[in-house]
């Protein structure tokens, strides 16, 4: 629609003088159809998942205030108000509404079987009953309650927990509780690597 | 970051070396380029490459990738023999004046005092202050000092204490003025059994197995000696220890031409020239230091440098880590690693029987001149320990019961990443969450985690993307045969992008800062929570229902979220602050105030060790109060105009933003530069106070002598740092890389880090300049890439669409390859095809008389991403070629500075 109308008003002024073919300056009516897509957005603060500058983005959504729609992002920008990065974002931070709408994105849970060449799809349900019960199969096999000296341990030597880079403070406390006290000592982030 | 991103518009220097904010952290590299234009700072940048950060450079230097404490020793050479050192902040603020154990040898042959062969760690018997108060000659005439004399020398008629104040109110950098011995000459009161010390006691693993001899205490009243003269002072040792550290000796290591090197030294020493102590400089690096084998002794190296020139502490100046991802300092406040808890509390020992014996270890007691002041924070970690056990077990943590601390893990080895993929190598570790973290493509050698990952049971992915973990069983060069024998279950499982999700990240300038979702995920996606959550839920309805080992810690967590198989994060961020389980007053230190029980808790000056406060870390107690989550807040002002913003977010420890504020001020509490003036003593109203939240006790008047480093038992800041605190040395030395072209110059025989750690599985092989690898291959990263995520970006991609090798135009020549050919890289553990980037950006070095010749490889991509899938690249991780060799401290990869060679491909 832009397009086809900036083509329009340009291929009209062609010798016009900044009149167009109608006679008269289209500029002021040009300018008032140009809506800005964000107008009717919600603007939801938040923070670039990326380095550790940590630079405020807006995120502009769109159907937040409907029934029975899922809000859609179709903007992101740096926050104006930020006191580090002032609205600034690098190629990485001004891509994030294609980190967001990705259809790279994993949709549902998968397993793949022993032995198997590719995915299979498995239910929520399926995978945590699956899940919880290799966790205590291991944690049964590889725990260590007391040591060579006879020291109280209560180690669980056979899982291994690494969180990742953008987990927040709460995910990795939640982390910290639960595998701390499965007895896990494998405990790793991207913190050192 | 001890400062922070805006502090660096407030400095007259930068360093800048081991990173590359100019392309890695771009939105922050505005205020290096704002201190540029307006206060005409200096930028001397030293990489392997000329970066774009290089390329604002008032000077560049390149340099050979693993040689950096070379070259910041011989900075530190430079400050001695000019004379361009703080000396009055040298001598009240940091350790130089006091006294090392003798016995303690210095590396002259590679080797600290105390080695033991057969097990690869030392003896730290050396490592230490000696006991004994005052050893300095005896006091004489004032001298002329710093162009001024110490007038009030001479008053005497003062209580002991005060009378050593009045002498060296400030104590003065001539080596004629020294206050006479203090009381403490005579045997301090405390036992010496009772100095410990902050890291000073041996960690777990710090000791051998099977009954760990106890480490040595700090001992309680260290000898002094303030004229510095003394040869086992810690400044003279320091002297000694890098005047091996020449021009010349520079240039062998690192490649510098020697002319070059000295005009980055007189440079960055010039704002202390004539004793001048105004200006700042700040020293900015990120993993370009920490992926070494001596990566934390290169850091060490910084803070040591940044001591003797006074610039911790104020602002411009610090010691300052840009991390790399947007909460990799959250996460390792919380105990994002395997040996500390949140808070940096230390995970115990099998030794720490009962909490007690872990808190007698763990807790320091105060090791300095006994009439200096130390206020050692650490002291309070008590507190700190049973708030957290209180907020992890609840009810089920009490008195009685040792605040439930046999529920924890106890540990005497060290369980770190690496360790991880090697034991799993061995089939011990069996089940791995992998929740965020592509170890695959990380590395380092990631052909032996891809075998690893063959011998696990299970693994659980939770992830955005399809990456290269959960699809290690069909990596490259995989056939359907050996899939069938790979036993491994993987679970996929699709996790909430940043987006979707609320909760704070914890930036480089420790700033939390909440961000609010926008919208829910996608598809049958879910929140990171929810998942942990039901997973944990799971496993402790199995334990109820059938029982199992040890099922205490499982069933009693307490876990009182409104949605118990989905807590809110902003449920969990309170807990993490912490609140009151009984009212609580405190009559001295907040007279009148009660905190209600149930109540958010105000601080963490409110902890209790009595079971009436609970916390998840006490760093960030204060984060969200009473007054509502401190991270939401948005408040623009910045009224002292130092771009210390207060009510901008929330700031760890207490919303301070620069760290070991106290010494921005001299010793009589006025600070160094009156136009940065970010807190300082207030005569009348007898405390501190100032434009930043003081990181001191604030009613410690300046005639007390209390040290600005409050969380070191000693109060000051550590040129030579004793005990357990490093295992490979209380001072920096260079050592080779575990791949490296040459034999270290400065001890041949000990080339490489005695206490360095390289696996030995059949997969983990070092390559020698003999066997022909003989190029030095350094890793990094592109500015319109993330880490192994952006390649899944179709906006990124079409940006820089395919992996490249960037290889010096005379290198390229040699073997005949113009830019865009294939190019292949082989390390002793694997290889690596993409095109050749032929560029002038990296020269051909002498390093030791020999030619040298580095390449550099950015990291981002694999074998799952747009183009990978496209078949449009090779399909390799570059970690293939990075070899598992440790750093002893951190436990940090040597990602930078392995051995490489070249052909065409």
């Amino acid at each position: 629609m832009d397009l086809s109308r900036r083509t329009f008003i340009k291929t009209t002024v062609v010798g016009g003088v900044g009149l167009s073919a109608f006679g008269f300056d289209l500029a002021p009516v040009y300018a008032q159809t140009q809506g800005l897509k964000i107008d009717r957005t919600t603007e939801t603060r938040s923070t670039c998942p990326y380095c550790s500058v940590s630079c405020g983005v807006i995120i502009h959504t769109i159907g937040d205030r409907a029934k029975n729609v899922t809000p859609q992002v179709i903007h992101v920008e740096g926050d104006p108000d930020h006191p580090i990065n002032r609205g600034t974002l690098c190629p990485k931070g001004a891509s994030l509404e294609d980190d967001i709408n990705n259809d790279r994105r994993l949709l549902k849970p998968q397993v793949r079987r022993p032995g198997a060449q590719d995915w299979e799809d498995i239910s929520w349900d399926q995978a945590f009953n699956e899940i919880g019960a290799w966790v205590k199969k291991t944690r049964e096999e590889t725990f260590v309650e007391k040591d060579q000296n006879g020291y109280t341990v209560n180690r669980c030597e056979g899982i291994g927990w690494t969180g990742g880079c953008t987990d927040t403070n709460e995910l990795n406390y939640l982390a910290v509780k639960t595998m701390r006290s499965l007895g896990v000592c494998y405990f790793e982030t991207q913190a050192r690597v | 970051m001890t400062n922070g991103w805006i502090d660096i518009k407030n400095t007259d220097m930068m360093l800048i070396m081991g990173g590359n904010p100019a392309e890695n952290h771009p939105c922050g590299f505005k205020w290096p380029i704002e201190a540029k234009l307006r206060r005409n700072a200096k930028m001397i940048v030293v990489d392997p490459r000329f970066t774009r950060t290089a390329a604002t450079a008032d000077l560049f230097l390149q340099i050979r990738a693993g040689s950096d404490i070379a070259f910041l020793g011989g900075l530190i050479n430079y400050a001695i023999q000019n004379n361009r050192i703080a000396k009055d902040y040298l001598i009240n603020f940091t350790n130089a004046a006091f006294l090392v154990k003798e016995g303690f040898k210095l590396p002259d042959d590679g080797l600290f005092s105390g080695f033991d062969a057969a097990n690869a760690t030392y003896d730290l018997e050396t490592w230490n202050y000696e006991q004994g108060g005052n050893v300095g000659p005896p006091p004489a005439a004032p001298a002329p000092s710093s162009g001024e004399t110490t007038g009030d020398q001479l008053k005497t008629g003062q209580e002991p204490a005060r009378r050593f104040e009045r002498q060296s109110e400030p104590v003065r950098s001539s080596p004629s003025t020294p206050p006479d011995k203090g009381p403490s000459s005579a045997g301090g009161v405390m036992s010496s059994q009772t100095g410990g010390g902050h890291q000073a006691a041996g960690g777990p693993g710090a000791a051998a197995q099977g009954g760990p001899k106890p480490p040595p205490p700090l001992p309680p009243n260290t000898a002094y000696d303030l004229s510095l003269q003394h040869e086992r002072t810690v400044f003279q040792l320091l002297k000694k220890q890098f005047s091996r550290y020449t021009p010349e000796m520079v240039e062998r290591i690192t490649g510098i031409p020697q002319d070059k090197f000295l005009k980055a030294a007189d440079l960055f020493t010039s704002i202390r020239k004539d004793g001048d102590m105004k200006k700042a400089a700040t020293i900015i690096y990120a993993v370009g230091w920490t992926q070494h084998t001596t990566g934390t002794q290169i850091i060490r190296a910084a803070a040591i440098l940044q001591l003797l020139l006074g610039n911790v502490g104020r602002a411009g100046g610090g010691v300052n880590a840009l991390r790399g991802h947007c909460n990799i300092q959250g996460a390792t406040d919380m105990g994002g690693v395997f040996d500390i808890f949140p808070g940096y509390l230390k995970i115990p020992a099998p030794s720490d029987v009962d909490l007690a014996t872990f808190l007698k270890r763990t807790t320091p007691t105060p090791s300095k001149p006994d009439v200096w002041d130390s206020y050692n924070y650490w002291s309070n970690t008590p507190k700190f320990m049973v708030s957290f056990m209180k907020s992890l077990y609840g009810d089920a943590a009490k008195k009685e019961n040792d605040w439930a601390y046999h529920y924890l893990p106890k540990i005497d080895r060290k369980y770190s990443w690496t360790e991880m993929w090697d034991f799993m190598y061995q089939g011990k570790v069996k089940g791995l969450f992998a929740f965020g973290m592509n170890g695959v493509a990380i590395g380092p050698n990631s052909r032996k985690n891809i075998e690893a990952l063959k011998k696990a049971d299970w693994l659980v992915v939770c992830e955005l993307y399809p990456e290269e973990t959960a699809e290690f069983w069909r990596a490259p060069g995989t056939t359907s045969e050996q899939m069938k024998q790979i036993n491994t279950t993987v679970y996929r499982l699709p996790g909430a992008g940043f987006a979707e999700k609320d909760g704070t990240f914890v930036n480089s300038a420790r700033w939390l800062q909440w961000k609010h979702a926008a919208v829910p995920p996608p598809g049958q996606a879910r929140l990171d929570q929810e998942i942990l959550a039901r997973i944990f839920l799971k496993v402790r309805d199995l334990y109820k229902a059938e029982g199992g080992k040890f099922p205490d810690p499982i069933v009693n967590l307490w876990w009182p979220y409104t949605t118990p198989e989905n807590p809110s994060l902003s449920e969990l961020a309170k807990e993490i602050n912490g609140r009151a389980l009984a009212d609580l007053t405190d009559e001295q230190m907040f007279p009148g105030q009660t905190v209600k029980a149930g109540q958010q808790l105000p601080g963490f000056a409110w902890l209790r060790d009595d079971g009436t406060t609970a916390c998840g870390n006490w760093l960030y107690s204060g984060s969200w109060t009473e007054a509502g989550s401190q991270a939401q807040r948005r408040n623009t002002d910045d009224p002292s105009g130092l771009g210390i913003y207060p009510n901008w977010a929330w700031s760890w420890p207490a919303n301070r933003r620069v760290m070991y504020n106290r010494a921005s001020c001299d010793p009589s509490g006025k600070p160094w530069d009156a136009e940065r003036r970010q807190i300082w003593w207030n005569e009348a109203q007898q405390k501190w106070v100032g434009n930043d939240v003081p990181d001191f006790k604030t009613d410690s008047n300046p005639q007390d002598h209390m040290g600005p480093f409050i969380m070191n038992p000693e109060g000051v800041g550590r040129l030579f740092a004793p005990l357990a605190a490093f295992v490979d040395g209380p001072f920096p030395e260079h050592y080779e890389p575990s791949e490296s072209p040459i034999a270290n110059p400065l001890h041949p025989s000990q080339s490489i880090s005695p206490v360095a750690k390289k696996y030995d599985a059949d997969l983990d092989k070092f390559g020698t300049p003999e066997q022909g690898y003989d190029v030095v291959c350094t890793t990094y990263r592109l500015t319109e890439h993330y880490h192994y995520w952006t390649k899944n970006n179709p906006m990124n991609v079409q940006l820089v669409p395919e992996p490249f090798v960037e290889i010096p135009a005379q290198l390229a020549d040699k073997i005949g390859l113009t830019g865009g050919e294939r190019v292949k890289v082989s390390s002793a553990r694997g290889e690596y095809v993409a095109k050749a980037m032929v560029t002038k950006r990296i020269k051909p070095m002498m390093i030791d008389g020999k030619e040298t010749f580095q390449i550099g490889i950015p990291i981002h991509w694999g074998y799952r991403g747009i183009k990978e899938d496209q078949g449009k690249t090779a399909r390799n991780p570059v970690n293939l070629l990075s070899p598992a060799a440790i750093d002893p401290n951190a436990f940090t990869p040597e990602f930078k500075g392995f051995l490489v060679k070249i052909e065409k491909a």
